[in-house]
């Protein structure tokens, strides 16, 4: 693992660990409004402070992390599975069902994914935002993985597998797949970063995660033209932290899988 | 190279014309504009409100291949139809487009360019103070969601209008003010959000690929030939090098655009950002696909900017030189 990567690691840790942590250690929770405090400035009851309406903005801040990790998860983990299948099933059968699969891939390439995501996403509820994102984030990595089968599907010991008569889906799973995982796993930090980025703009536009609940990016929203500007701020700082942590640990882990990329 | 572009333009308005028909179909199913009148206070009777829509197809008790079909005969004689309020999209649309395009062209060639030569110059330098200051700039540039760019932005303006007490710097009612000094002025600040965006990414990916030609062997034989390390990096290094982010162009259009969206939102231009989530909320389904298509369509010239490139920077992709 690079320097990088490890320090990706690291931040990450410890964002996941604010995020999971905090909520057990603060004063208020996010539901609750102090009627006594309306946009105060941090103090000891309030750590962060409260917003205009008195609701505690520590609290809010970590439910709004909260939800853009698991997102950010949970986009990453879906799309690079799709990406998984349709690159290796694309790559490893050729013919008419690669070219419909790229075709459908080089469609949705076209349509920019968060205008689609923003038409769709408000008729459901936050668990609906993670599908929808992978839905769109598939694509590239997909091309690469298919790329890639395409050269693993006529090495050695994928050719000998075939002749022996191994079905085509275990030689996907038990020697094609392992092959593309090193770009399969760094794609999918990559992804969680581009997912989380991509939900703070939908909920900042007011099209994503939506009141009562919280989100990064809705916060951000909030705190524009107030007269305070921590609230958003360390809405802001939480959002562009973890997306940093999750870019470094990706970058770390296509370097450390990749040794052509090594060193860089 | 004329019948090359033409192939490749052909292919991709096939994509464009399939993807903007998926953003109609899509837009019809889900959004609700039957609630929007529903809400209306006091509510007008069942009868107005399924003639009105009917009126505007937009009434969802029609089938839905019905009004698709309905809509796609306007579009093909340029008529996208009209918004909920009953006014035609058209008028509102070109006037956004150009608000739009004003923010995304020059902030997207000035952080193309400038990205592409920051990249190529870190990968000189690669280890150096400067290299680690791009790449460490870059870093963080790509991890700062555009929108969170463009609030940090604009509060340390605001911040720095206080402290002059002059406004050095303005932003809201572009379009309004007269003379090219206060269009650049309104302009700055929005440009400067896309133009970092889009320079953090182009300065990564080509300082990679420059990396890549630095020691490669055709470098190294124009330095033999006696050219100097800056003329053989620049003429023979960052050309070859190019070639791949030519292609990558077309792609970073769609990121371009949604970019573009969401700075417009943050400044308070009325483009396309702000009217595609204010048209979602009214349940606008014509303006929703209006801009969906637009969108789509920029791709096309994108495309086609991305395949001159590849034409002007790669021989082998000439026709001509294939065989």
């Amino acid at each position: 693992m690079t320097r990088r990567g490890a320090a990706g690691s690291v931040l990450l840790a410890a964002v996941v660990a604010l995020a999971f942590a905090g909520p057990l250690v603060s004063p208020w929770s996010w539901d609750e409004t102090d009627f006594t405090a309306f946009g105060q400035g941090p103090s000891g009851r309030h750590w962060l402070g409260t917003t205009q309406s008195g609701r505690d903005v520590f609290a809010l801040t970590l439910r709004g992390a909260q939800k853009s990790l698991v997102i950010g998860l949970l986009a990453a983990l879906l799309s690079s599975g799709l990406a998984a299948v349709a690159g290796t099933v694309a790559g490893f059968a050729g013919g008419p069902l690669d070219r419909a699969l790229m075709w459908g891939a080089d469609l949705l390439l076209v349509l920019p994914p968060l205008l689609v995501v923003a038409v769709l996403a408000p008729g459901g509820g936050w668990p609906l935002l993670a599908p929808l994102l992978a839905a769109f984030m598939w694509m590239l990595p997909a091309r690469a993985v298919r790329a890639s089968t395409l050269s693993v599907r006529e090495r050695g010991h994928v050719l000998a597998a075939r002749f022996l008569g191994v079905a085509a889906p275990r030689v996907l799973v038990r020697h094609v797949l392992p092959q593309v995982a090193s770009l399969l796993v760094a794609d999918a930090s990559l992804a969680a970063g581009a997912a989380i980025a991509a939900e703070g703009g939908l909920s900042f536009l007011g099209l994503g995660v939506r009141p009562p609940d919280v989100s990064l990016g809705a916060l951000i929203a909030d705190g524009r033209g107030a007269a305070a500007t921590w609230p958003s701020g360390a809405a802001a700082g939480l959002l562009a932290l973890i997306v940093l942590a999750v870019n470094l640990l990706g970058d770390g882990l296509r370097d450390a899988l990749d040794p052509l990329r090594g060193g860089r | 190279m004329a019948g090359f572009l033409l192939r490749r333009l052909v292919s991709r308005g096939v994509l464009v014309v399939v993807a903007g028909s998926l953003a109609y179909l899509l837009a019809a199913a889900a959004l609700d504009p039957r609630a929007g009148f529903e809400a209306r206070v006091p509510r007008p009777p069942d009868a107005v409100i399924d003639a009105r829509l009917s009126a505007l197809n937009l009434d969802d008790r029609t089938p839905l291949a019905e009004r698709f079909l309905v809509w796609g005969g306007g579009v093909v004689r340029g008529d996208f139809g009209r918004t909920r309020e009953g006014e035609p999209v058209n008028a509102e649309l070109w006037p956004r487009l150009g608000v739009s395009l004003r923010l995304v062209v020059p902030g997207g060639v000035a952080g193309s360019v400038l990205g592409v030569l920051l990249g190529a110059y870190a990968a000189t330098r690669r280890g150096r103070g400067a290299d680690r200051f791009i790449t460490g700039g870059a870093c963080v540039l790509l991890a700062v969601p555009v929108f969170v760019l463009a609030v940090l932005l604009q509060t340390a303006a605001a911040t720095v209008n206080d402290a002059m007490g002059v406004r050095v710097f303005v932003w809201v009612g572009e379009g309004e003010s007269a003379g090219i000094v206060g269009q650049v002025r309104h302009a700055v600040l929005p440009t400067a959000t896309i133009t970092l965006l889009q320079l953090a990414v182009y300065a990564r990916y080509q300082r990679g690929l420059m990396l890549d030609v630095l020691h490669a062997d055709f470098v190294r034989t124009a330095r033999a030939k006696g050219l100097r390390r800056r003329t053989a990096l620049l003429r023979h290094g960052l050309r070859t090098a190019l070639v791949p982010m030519a292609a990558y162009f077309a792609y970073a259009a769609g990121p371009l655009v949604i970019g573009g969206m969401l700075t417009e939102k943050v400044f308070g231009w009325h483009g396309m950002g702000e009217w595609l989530a204010d048209s979602i909320d009214r349940g606008d389904v014509n303006a929703v696909a209006a801009i969906d298509c637009v969108a789509a369509c920029a791709v096309l010239p994108a495309g086609l900017v991305s395949d001159v490139l590849n034409g002007l920077l790669d021989p082998r992709v000439r026709p001509g030189a294939a065989a």
